[in-house]
């Protein structure tokens, strides 16, 4: 069992409204068959909406979804045939792991010995063998989720959907499922969307990314152009731009089309939309370096914290705004240091533009 | 000499923990007012009637012709038909009551589980028989139903029926009010077990192509057995104890001459209290048998957690 079995499935402004709220604000996305997709954005950008209405759990308040050129959206969830995985895994408490891998192929009616064989495949790929016979509540997390994930894939679904797996699972299961959900893709290569909220997973997985804010899409690429390339403040703030320098810009310096660089005080950056008056310079904790180089600031050491080979450190500048750093060099508290960051990798943004959530940023 | 303490101390920290790790500790003192409450208003009771169903009253008609052995009451019982018979004619009703009852919640409940507009409204529509009881349940059903009730009125109007149907004073009235008095407790528990269900099961169910009869009868029905079998003895032992209903809408010296009915014509028109208790006994008895098969059937579901919640 490899390969996907469908070319493309088209979302054309989907939208999805409770109310008033827009929770889903016209999708358009457009997914090749064999893709790992991960819907990525804060709690409550409308994730779940999104793939809830893939599946055909929530019914649309707009747009269409067609598969391989045929629409879906209308139809009921049973028929059209997608394997989801949920938050809460929603494994049947009274059906043993078998019976709840098998419970899909039971429904499809598929034939007894022919439907053992694929349960047993499914069993050995997500390696559940000694644990078939066993109940959902004689699991552990971990294991419960690789039933879910089982469930889901055993009848080579067209799309598989998993809403936010991993979130119940403590550090070090996630690491790991994270590493078996990619392997689990590599030898299927059942098309998938993936809904997180935590970005290194969806940087780690994903094939392509989407970013969500308010149910509008903020940014689809490949996690590299992504990552590097954010497209606005709120996707750098989620992308691990952790510093956002609020700062006047130069008269004469950065507003002229076309040019990529731009002076903020004392700062070089590169521009990635349209400014104003003031701009906000965003840039990660691990590109300063120690010592004199571009973009050099003075900064007095507040907190530092141990974290293997690097540390973090929370630094103030002379203008009273707070930093914080990712640097191999060993500083303490107290320390008056140089710190200097490349203009490439600091990027410049309007200062009007919405920021990313709090916590994630 | 703080030596020899020391151990008598060690020792009663030792107990206590002890006791603790048995789940005994201070705070079960906060039980006694219920065990109390339990004690005086059931097991005294209780002892008191079994106790006097052992000793025949003398000068009864069981003592005359039974003799006065323990166990006279019961072989007086079991030896007339008219009182044995009040047995199966308690089951003929309870027993439809309750299955009707818990059947017709099922699916009124299943359609209601979810968050709706006027759901509070229905709801209490359908618990106000609760609050009525029986008496004003019978009263309701005689006007209803009665020879010259609406019902009736209707159906001659209609033209479907030439002369009154009785509805009342047999059999089918006290069903009726069985089942009106019953339904709504037997609906708000069903509510209550399956709001109990985690609704994400069913969704899984159906994006792995279960359709709705499947999602019910593979997923929510397995799940919600348990509870609809508490649901069935709760009306089954409300049904089984009818007396007002089975008087005034009933035909309480035939088909509906209830177990109870037997009880209170022993004890307040023969005085023979030791009979009553005796008749009190085999329907606690009977009452027993069933809960038991039921919970026994129970007992061979799957009752872990449904995931629940709201
Ligand atoms: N059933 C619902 N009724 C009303 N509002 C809802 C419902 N489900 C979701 N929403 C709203 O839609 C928005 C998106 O929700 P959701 O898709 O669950 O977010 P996410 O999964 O990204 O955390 C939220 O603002 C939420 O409050
Ligand atoms: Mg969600």
């Amino acid at each position: 069992m490899s390969g996907s079995k469908i070319s493309e499935l088209r979302l054309d402004h989907v939208s999805r409204g409770f109310g008033e709220v827009l929770a889903l604000d016209g999708l358009d996305l457009t997914i090749e068959g064999g893709e790992f997709v991960a819907l990525l954005g804060p709690s409550g950008c409308g994730k779940s909406t999104a793939l809830n209405c893939l599946a055909g759990l929530l019914p649309l308040t707009g747009g269409s979804i067609t598969l391989d050129g045929r629409r879906i959206d209308t139809l009921p969830p049973e028929q059209r045939g997608f394997g989801m995985v949920f938050q809460n895994y929603a494994l049947f408490p009274h059906m043993s792991v078998r019976a709840n891998i098998g419970f899909g192929l039971k429904m499809a009616k598929v034939g007894k010995a022919e439907a053992q064989r694929r349960v047993d495949e499914a069993v050995r790929l997500v390696q559940l063998g000694d644990h078939a016979a066993k109940f959902p509540g004689q699991l552990s997390g971990g294991q419960q989720q690789r039933v879910a994930i089982a469930r889901a894939i055993v009848l080579e679904p067209a799309l598989v959907l998993m809403d936010e797996p991993l979130s119940n699972l403590d550090a070090k299961l996630r690491l790991e499922m994270r590493t078996e959900i990619r392997r689990i893709h590599q030898t299927l290569g059942l098309t998938t969307v993936y809904v997180t909220h935590d970005q290194e997973e969806a940087l780690s997985l994903a094939d392509r990314l989407v970013l969500l804010r308010e149910g509008k899409v903020q940014q689809v690429g490949p996690p590299e152009t992504v990552y590097t390339e954010p497209a606005n403040r709120f996707v750098a703030g989620f992308m691990g731009y952790r510093n956002e320098l609020e700062l006047p810009v130069s008269p004469g310096s950065g507003t002229a089309v076309g040019d990529k660089t731009v002076v903020l005080g004392d700062l070089t950056g590169t521009r990635r939309e349209d400014l104003g008056e003031t701009a906000v310079a965003a840039i990660r904790p691990e590109d300063f370096t120690v010592g004199d180089g571009p973009n050099a600031m003075e900064v007095d050491v507040e907190v530092v914290e141990f974290q293997g080979r690097e540390q973090a450190v929370q630094a103030r500048t002379a203008g009273g705004d707070e930093l914080h750093l990712r640097v191999q060099a060993r500083l303490a508290p107290g320390d008056r240091v140089t710190v200097s960051v490349p203009p490439e990798r600091v990027l410049v943004f309007a200062a009007d533009s919405p920021a990313a959530p709090e916590e994630v940023a | 000499m703080a030596a020899p303490a020391a151990p008598a101390t060690a020792g009663r920290i030792a107990l206590r923990h002890r006791l603790a790790d048995r789940g005994m500790d201070r705070t079960l003192l906060l039980l006694v007012p219920a065990v109390v409450f339990i004690v005086a208003l059931f097991i005294y009771p209780f002892v008191y009637g079994l106790q006097l169903s052992f000793q025949p009253q003398p000068g009864s008609e069981t003592v005359q012709r039974y003799g006065s052995g323990p166990f006279a009451d019961y072989h007086a019982f079991f030896a007339d038909s008219y009182l044995r018979n009040t047995i199966w004619t308690t089951l003929k009703l309870s027993l439809p009551a309750g299955l009707f009852n818990v059947i017709a919640s099922v699916p009124i409940a299943y359609r209601m589980r979810g968050k709706f507009r006027g759901k509070r409204t229905i709801t209490t529509i359908l618990v106000v028989p609760i609050t009525l009881g029986t008496v004003l349940t019978a009263e309701g059903l005689l006007a209803f139903m009665g020879p010259t009730g609406w019902l009736n009125r209707l159906l001659i109007d209609v033209g479907i029926v030439d002369h009154p149907v009785r509805f009342t004073h047999n059999y089918w009235g006290v069903l009726f009010s069985l089942i009106i008095s019953g339904f709504p407790f037997a609906f708000l528990l069903t509510l209550s077990y399956l709001s109990g269900i985690d609704p994400t099961l069913e969704r899984a169910a159906a994006t792995l192509g279960a359709g709705w009869w499947q999602r019910f009868r593979f997923i929510t029905l397995p799940l919600l057995a348990p509870g609809l079998a508490i649901t069935f003895c709760l009306t089954f032992v409300l049904a089984f104890s009818v007396f007002p209903s089975a008087v005034m809408v009933g035909d309480p010296s035939g088909t509906t001459r209830v177990i109870s009915i037997a009880a209170f014509h022993a004890a307040f028109e023969q005085y023979d209290y030791s009979m009553a208790s005796a008749i009190a006994m085999i329907m606690g008895a009977v009452e027993l048998i069933v809960v038991g098969l039921v919970l026994g059937w129970r007992a061979s579901l799957y009752r872990g957690a449904s995931g629940g919640k709201g």
